[in-house]
């Protein structure tokens, strides 16, 4: 029986609930986990203001309502499972280390920055800077992996290190922007200035997308390792076409204002 | 099948009441896959070429099965192969040296672990210098890959195989009254045996001619041929085994994952070899004395059906 916090008072400014996370809230039963302390804006208050708390934490956390203004959900989160039946607010699975989140709906900024392993997967839109370095940071998503199904924002992926961030949709400006490795693939297309400033890693577009200058054209084929992370993809429920799996790839090095070691791979239709 | 007082007959076909002695080894499965049939052929080919004796060889190695793309990795048709030698460490170095020299240098191909095991062994992450600075190392769902450019793109290698503990040195000796009745019974006990799961046959195509003993009159040799098994010594030699009327004796070597697989590749290579034609079906062993593992010919026929 899984543990169920399901919304009945919609906050009025932002919430901020770092608590509920599935190893956090282990061997708590509802009314403990309902006294547990949250943020309201500037003022403290607890879950039980704002949740209906009940079921047992086998490991599992569901939530429920319009959780557009709940942020920092399943921060730090290292084990366990958690799915949110709606919108999601802010910095999701911040700084996450293992287990898996999925959302039922869009999220907002900042999904799961900085995490280092485990899995998010988000079945709706996400924000900007998913999977991203928090500003003033070197280091991004360090591990595991983000699947976003529909349109992702700006900075998809920003300083990353390594990991998997993969965009049902379209992305937006920046993508992989500082990127030092890892891998972004995007079954859309991208906005401007995608890879700006990458060491390494790998960017994966299946649609025509703008380039910096500063990528210089190698040659087309058919990456190996790309069949790997497509199929993975399509075992995840993304719309990954046999065209896609099979198809010959564009590879543009960059960005050589840099080291010039990664790489933005372009569906060659 | 008949069995009484120590007898055991399959058709026509003698059954010894004898056992295989068989050798604690180590052992790695190599997936290969390649754009076709063709290149996956070609390259797991090679990487088991020469691999036909631990002693000779410093490995033994095999295709164990062929691999539809929708089993595979990266969605591409692919082979099987495992790979046999006395320690985790021997397994390593065989393996970066024949995917290296067999594989990578094989046009389309790819190189996956196949084992899921505690112990590992370095292979990618030893190749991946022949990438000279320029490969790429990826990780998804756990696993490290290497990317090392290539004159046709890229080859990917996993970076790390699993090795497991394994029984190398099964073995059936199939005595025919002649060379054509012997091979082709051969032929049909290696077929069935290439059913089952987990085994190789590492002998070229899986069977093999030159069956020796430990020891030599010549001191440089560490083996030499079983005069025992010669029919052409059958008259000459006083330690001969060969009952009336053999004229060819043909040897199938297994190994195996596991004793479990060996066995069960005995029993099937046994009952499809056994004939007109065939006067016994016997195995090779040291007396008990050297191998870690007894496969019992009558024992593996009664316990299974």
């Amino acid at each position: 029986m899984s543990l169920k916090l399901s919304l009945r008072v919609t906050p009025d400014v932002p919430l901020e609930t770092e608590c509920i996370s599935t190893d956090r809230l282990a061997g708590l039963n509802p009314r403990a986990v309902a006294a547990l302390p949250v943020l309201s804006g500037n003022q403290n208050a607890c879950v039980g203001d704002f949740f209906q708390v009940t079921g047992a934490n086998d490991g599992e956390i569901r939530m429920e309502g319009d959780l557009r203004r709940v942020k920092l959900i399943g921060a730090g989160m290292v084990a366990g499972r958690m799915v949110i039946d709606g919108n999601v607010g802010q910095h999701l699975g911040i700084g996450m280390a293992g287990g898996e989140i999925v959302v039922n709906g869009d999220a907002g900024d900042w999904v799961g920055p900085e995490m280092s392993g485990g899995r998010i997967i988000v079945k709706g839109n996400a924000g900007h800077m998913v999977g991203s370095a928090y500003r003033g940071s070197r280091i991004g998503m360090r591990g595991g992996e983000i699947i976003v199904f529909g349109n992702a924002g700006n900075e998809i992926g920003n300083s990353m290190r390594n990991g998997l961030i993969a965009i049902g949709g379209n992305g937006g400006d920046f993508t992989g922007v500082n990127m030092l490795a890892g891998t972004v693939v995007i079954i859309g297309r991208s906005g401007g200035r995608a890879g700006a400033g990458m060491k390494r890693g790998s960017i994966v577009v299946m649609e025509e997308s703008p380039l910096l200058p500063t990528f210089m054209f190698s040659c087309a084929y058919r990456p190996v390792y790309l069949r790997l992370y497509l199929l993975h993809l399509r075992r995840l429920g993304l719309p990954v076409s046999d065209a896609q799996i099979t198809g010959r790839y564009r590879r543009w090095c960059g960005d050589n204002v840099f080291l010039n070691r990664g790489e933005v791979l372009i569906l060659d239709r | 099948m008949n069995a009484g007082r120590g007898a055991m007959h399959i058709n026509s076909t003698e059954i010894v009441d004898t056992f295989a002695e068989a050798f604690a080894m180590r052992a790695a499965r190599v997936i290969i896959t390649a754009d076709t049939d063709h290149w996956v052929t070609t390259a797991a080919q090679s990487m088991t070429g020469f691999a036909t004796s631990v002693i000779g060889c410093k490995c033994e190695a095999a295709i164990e099965r062929r691999i539809p793309p929708a089993d595979t990795p990266d969605g591409r048709p692919g082979a099987s192969v495992l790979l046999f030698a006395f320690d985790a460490d021997g397994v390593g170095k065989r393996l970066v040296e024949r995917i290296g020299q067999c594989v990578m240098t094989c046009p389309t191909t790819a190189c996956f672990n196949g084992l899921d095991a505690q112990e590992t062994v370095v292979v990618g992450g030893k190749l991946r210098f022949f990438g000279d600075g320029h490969q790429i190392a990826k990780r998804l769902a756990g696993r490290r890959f290497w990317r090392v450019p290539v004159m046709d793109g890229e080859f990917l290698v996993e970076d790390r195989f699993g090795v497991q503990p394994a029984v190398g040195g099964g073995n059936i000796l199939i005595l025919g009254d002649t060379v054509e009745t012997a091979l082709e019974a051969a032929t049909a006990a290696v077929a069935a045996m290439r059913e089952v799961p987990d085994v190789i046959l590492p002998f070229p195509d899986g069977v093999v001619r030159s069956g020796s003993k430990v020891g030599s009159r010549y001191k440089a040799l560490a083996a030499s041929t079983n005069e025992a098994y010669c029919p052409t010594l059958s008259g000459a030699v006083p330690s001969t085994v060969l009952p009336a009327g053999v004229g060819c004796v043909l040897e199938i070597v297994i190994d195996g994952l596991d004793l479990n697989a060996v066995e069960e590749a005995t029993r099937c290579g046994i009952r499809a070899a056994a004939r007109n034609g065939i006067l016994q079906i016997t195995a090779g062993n040291y007396g008990g004395k050297l191998g870690q593992y007894q496969i019992h010919l009558h024992r593996a026929l009664k316990d299974r059906p």
